[in-house]
C-alpha cells in the first residue's frame, strides 16, 4: 500500500494552500490549549447529551463519539468537484430504483444481473409497479467518499437508507466556533447551518399532490433505545417537526393519522428513521412493535410520502454498488464523475479465485454489510484471521465482496502524543426534493484515531471532525 | 401537541416535584429524630416518613424495621423504589429524552445536569453531613429545574401540561401529609404550646417549606387548627390546597381555551377549586379533617385520570 497522501501536506511535505492558516496556527498554538479545548469539548457534548448507543456492549448505553478539534479543510474548487458528482449520483440512484420497481430496463438491457435484485434482501416485492409521489425514492442520501490523493475521490457507500451522522455535523461546527472564534475569524468557511432548512424544504416539497398546502411532516424514530436517537430528536427539533414513535400514529381508511391532545391530525411526510422491516408489522416482521399497522396501505394508496422510500435497499447493496457506474452511464447517459472503488464480485468465479489469492491485500465486505462490522481487512489482518476468512468466503462467496486497500488520506488530529496525521472519510448528505438537489457544503468527517487504523466508524472507535469548506 | 408529548412533560414535573417532597419529608424526620426523646416522644418518626411518603406497604415488603439507615436508602436511593429520589430522577431524565424536542435548553440542561450529578451519589452517602448536603442538592436541582421551565418555557400547551404536572403532584403531597399527620391537628388535640407537638407542627411546615410563612401569615406561635387552614386553604401559601387547585384551574382552563373545548378534566378540578373555597376550617373539622383528607386524594386523583383519558391517550 502506498503512503497516504495528507490534505495539510500533500505528496511533497509542503502545506497545501488551503490548510495554510491552519498550519501557520497549529504552529502557534501550544499543546496543552489544544489538549484543554478539546477536553472542553468534550464536557459540551456530554452535557448536551450527544451521545450514541453501541449494540452489544452493556455497561455503556450512552457514548460520546470522540470529537477531534482539529478541523479538515477543502478548498472551494475540491468541493465543486464533489458536489457535481454527488448530484450526478444520487439522480442515477433515483432513477435506478424507480426503473427496479418499474420497467425494469436496466435488467431487460442486462446491464445489472436479474438475481442480483430478486435475491436481494432488502428487495421490495410489495414496491413493484406502485408508483411513489413524485417519482422520488431517495430523499436523503449519506454518500461516504475517500480520498487517495490530490484529485481522486471514490464513493465508498451510497446510504440510500437511513443515514445517520447529520446532526454531528452541526454539532461539530457549532462547538468550532465557540471554542476557536479567532481560527473563524481567519478564514472564509461555508456555513452549514441551513441544512434543517434545506431538509425541511426537501421533504414538504415532495408531500403528496393530496396533502393540504401546508403537508404535515414528522419524524419516525424508533425511540430511545435507538442509537441514533439524540440525532432524531435533534433533527425534529431543528425542522420544527413533531418527532413521533410508531405508537403515536395510526392509520384509518388508508390515512395516516397521529394522536395529539387535541384529537387526531393528518400525517402527510414521513421522514422515517426506521428500517423498512419495521414500518408496518402487517406488511413487513409482523413482531414489530415500533411500526404502524396499516401504514404500508396507506402509503400504497398514495395518501402519505415516506422518506427515503421503501425499498431503497437494494442500492445499498455492495454488488450493486459494483454496478454503480454502469447505471450512471444507463440512466443519465453520462461518465460517472466521481469513481467507483474497483470492487472484486466473489459472486463471479473469476474474480472469487483473484480474491482467494490475494486475501492479504484486499478489504472484504459483506454485501450487505454496514458500520465497519464483518470485515476483512486484509493487511492488517493475522494469518489464522485470513485463513478463518477463507473458510467463511468459501461457503458463501456470494455474500462477499472485495476491494483494494485504499491508502486514505490522513488529516492532523489530535492525539496522545500531540498532532499526528489520521486516516479520514467524508459523508456528505445529499438531498433530493421535488425541485432540486441540495447539498450544504462539508458533510461528515469521520477520523480512525488509532495510529494507521483505516476504520473510521463510530461503533470501531472512530472520531468526527468539523468540515471546512472554503468559500471561494 | 402530541398526547406522548403532553404526557411525557406532564409526568416529567410530577417526578421532579415529588424528589423534591421526598428530601423535604427527609430533611424534617432527619431533624426530628435528633432531637431528644423528651422533646419528641417515643413515636418512631421514620416510620412516620415512610407513610407521609406513600409507600409504606412497599416498605415493608423489603425492610422488617423503619430506622434511619433503612428508611433514607429507599425514600433517597433505592432502585427497588419507583418512588424513591433517585428513580424520580432517572425516570425524569428518561421521559426528558424521550420529549427533548419540547423542552428549552435550559430544562433538559437542569434535568440532564441533575443526572449526571446523581452518578457521583452512587449507593448512598456516607455521613449525615453528606446527606444533608445531597438533600439540599435534591431541592436546588427540583427549583432549578421549575425555575428553568417556568423562565424559559413557550407558554402555549406544552408549558401548561407540564405545570398540571407539579400542581396535581404538589396537591397530593401537602393532602399526604395532612393524611398522616392529621391527628396532630385536630383541636382537640389542644394543648398549645405543649413541647411534644410543637415539634411535630414544625416539621409538617418544614416539609412543605412553610415555617417561616406561617408566622408572616399569622404573626402567632404554633397552632394546630392554623397549620391545617395554612396547608389547606390559604390561597397565598404556594403548596396549599387551595393554592394548586387555583393553579390547576387556571392551567386547564389556558388548554380549554387554545383548543377551543372543555371536558370533563376541566369541570372535575373547578367543582374541586370550589369545594376548597367554600369551605372554613371550624367546618373541616367538625365534619372530620380525615374524612375531608381522604375525600381529597381520591378526587385529585379522579382529575389526574381525566387528564390523561381527556389529552394523554
Amino acid at each position: 500500500m502506498a503512503a497516504a497522501f495528507d490534505e495539510m501536506k500533500g505528496q511533497d511535505g509542503g502545506v497545501r494552500p488551503a490548510y495554510g492558516e491552519l498550519a501557520r496556527w497549529l504552529g502557534e498554538v501550544p499543546p496543552d490549549v489544544l489538549d484543554y479545548r478539546r477536553r472542553e469539548a468534550e464536557l459540551i457534548f456530554r452535557r448536551i447529551g450527544i451521545t450514541f448507543a453501541v449494540y452489544g456492549e452493556a455497561d455503556a448505553q450512552e457514548r460520546l463519539i470522540p470529537f477531534d478539534v482539529i478541523p479538515r479543510i477543502m478548498a472551494a474548487s475540491e468541493w465543486r468537484l464533489l458536489e457535481k458528482g454527488l448530484t450526478q449520483r444520487v439522480k442515477a440512484l433515483n432513477a435506478f430504483i424507480k426503473d427496479i420497481y418499474g420497467a425494469r430496463e436496466i435488467l431487460r438491457a442486462g446491464v445489472v444481473p436479474d438475481d442480483l435484485i430478486f435475491r436481494n434482501p432488502a428487495f421490495r416485492p410489495e414496491m413493484s409497479g406502485q408508483p411513489v409521489p413524485h417519482d422520488l425514492y431517495v430523499h436523503v442520501a449519506g454518500i461516504d467518499i475517500v480520498r487517495v490523493d490530490a484529485d481522486t475521490f471514490y464513493v465508498l457507500e451510497d446510504n440510500a437508507r437511513t443515514p445517520s451522522g447529520v446532526s454531528y455535523m452541526l454539532e461539530n461546527r457549532e462547538i468550532m466556533m465557540r471554542l476557536f472564534p479567532e481560527l473563524f475569524s481567519r478564514h472564509r468557511i461555508a456555513p452549514v447551518e441551513n441544512y434543517p432548512d434545506e431538509l425541511l424544504a426537501t421533504l414538504t416539497s415532495v408531500a403528496p399532490v393530496s396533502a393540504s398546502r401546508e403537508p404535515n411532516v414528522v419524524l419516525l424514530t424508533p425511540g430511545v433505545f435507538n442509537s441514533a436517537y439524540y440525532e432524531h430528536s435533534f433533527l425534529a427539533d431543528k425542522l420544527g417537526v413533531e418527532l413521533v414513535e410508531g405508537r403515536d400514529l395510526f392509520v384509518k381508511d388508508e390515512i395516516v393519522y397521529m394522536r395529539t391532545t387535541q384529537g387526531p391530525k393528518r400525517v402527510d411526510v414521513i421522514y422515517r428513521r426506521i428500517d423498512d422491516d419495521f414500518l408496518d408489522p402487517l406488511t413487513f416482521r409482523p413482531d414489530s412493535v415500533l411500526g404502524v399497522p396499516g401504514l404500508m396501505a396507506a402509503y400504497q394508496a398514495g395518501n402519505v410520502t415516506l422518506a427515503n422510500a421503501v425499498g431503497t435497499g437494494i442500492a445499498d447493496d455492495k454488488a450493486v454498488y459494483s454496478f454503480m457506474p454502469a447505471i450512471v452511464k444507463f440512466y443519465l447517459g453520462e461518465e460517472p464523475l466521481l469513481k467507483n472503488v474497483p470492487t472484486w464480485r466473489c459472486r463471479e468465479e473469476e474474480h472469487l479465485a483473484y480474491v482467494l489469492d490475494h486475501l492479504h491485500e484486499l478489504v472484504v465486505k459483506e454485501v450487505h454489510g454496514s458500520g465497519g462490522y464483518g470485515m476483512l481487512i486484509g493487511p492488517a489482518a493475522s494469518k489464522v484471521a485470513i485463513e478463518q476468512f477463507r473458510a467463511k468466503l468459501k461457503t458463501a462467496p456470494k455474500n462477499f465482496i472485495a476491494q483494494p486497500t485504499l491508502a486514505l488520506s490522513t488529516c492532523p488530529t489530535c492525539v496522545e502524543a500531540g498532532v499526528a496525521p489520521r486516516h479520514v472519510d467524508l459523508r456528505p448528505f445529499v438531498l433530493t426534493g421535488r425541485d432540486r438537489v441540495r447539498i450544504v457544503p462539508g458533510g461528515l468527517t469521520r477520523v480512525a484515531l488509532k495510529e494507521g487504523s483505516l476504520v473510521v466508524n463510530s461503533s470501531q472507535g472512530g472520531g468526527t471532525k468539523d468540515t471546512w469548506v472554503l468559500d471561494g | 401537541m402530541l398526547s406522548r408529548t403532553a404526557d411525557n412533560l406532564y409526568w416529567l414535573s410530577r417526578y421532579v416535584e415529588r424528589a423534591e417532597y421526598l428530601a423535604r419529608i427527609l430533611d424534617a424526620t432527619q431533624r426530628l429524630s435528633a432531637l431528644p426523646l423528651a422533646y419528641v416522644g417515643t413515636s418512631n418518626e421514620w416510620e412516620s416518613a415512610v407513610a407521609t411518603a406513600g409507600c409504606a406497604a412497599a416498605f415493608f415488603k423489603v425492610y422488617d424495621e423503619a430506622n434511619e439507615e433503612n428508611v433514607t436508602d429507599f425514600l433517597a436511593f433505592s432502585t427497588a423504589n419507583s418512588s424513591s429520589i433517585r428513580s424520580c430522577f432517572e425516570s425524569a431524565r428518561h421521559n426528558a429524552r424521550a420529549v427533548r424536542t419540547a423542552l428549552t435548553v435550559e430544562m433538559w440542561d437542569a434535568i440532564n445536569g441533575t443526572w449526571l450529578e446523581l452518578q457521583r451519589y452512587g449507593n448512598g452517602p456516607t455521613s449525615r453531613e453528606e446527606f444533608s448536603r445531597f438533600l439540599r442538592w435534591v431541592q436546588e436541582s427540583s427549583l432549578r429545574y421549575d425555575g428553568s421551565a417556568y423562565r424559559t418555557m413557550l407558554r402555549n400547551d406544552a408549558y401548561w401540561f407540564s405545570r398540571l404536572g407539579v400542581y396535581i403532584e404538589r396537591a397530593d403531597n401537602t393532602a399526604r401529609i395532612l393524611d398522616v399527620k392529621y391527628h396532630l391537628l385536630l383541636p382537640e388535640n389542644e394543648r398549645v404550646g405543649g413541647p411534644l407537638d410543637y415539634f411535630q407542627w414544625a416539621a409538617i411546615l418544614r416539609s412543605v417549606s412553610a415555617l417561616t410563612a406561617y408566622h408572616w401569615v399569622y404573626r402567632d406561635s404554633l397552632k394546630p387548627w392554623l397549620v391545617a387552614d395554612l396547608l389547606i386553604l390559604r390561597d397565598e401559601m404556594p403548596r396549599s390546597l387551595a393554592s394548586c387547585y387555583e393553579a390547576i384551574v387556571r392551567n386547564l382552563d389556558a388548554i380549554a381555551g387554545a383548543y377551543g373545548r372543555q371536558g370533563p378534566a376541566q369541570r372535575q378540578a373547578r367543582g374541586i377549586r370550589t369545594r376548597l373555597e367554600n369551605s372554613r376550617m371550624d367546618g373541616i373539622f367538625q365534619r372530620g379533617l380525615h374524612e375531608f383528607i381522604g375525600e381529597f386524594i381520591t378526587e385529585n386523583n379522579r382529575l389526574g385520570a381525566h387528564i390523561t383519558e381527556q389529552f394523554l391517550i
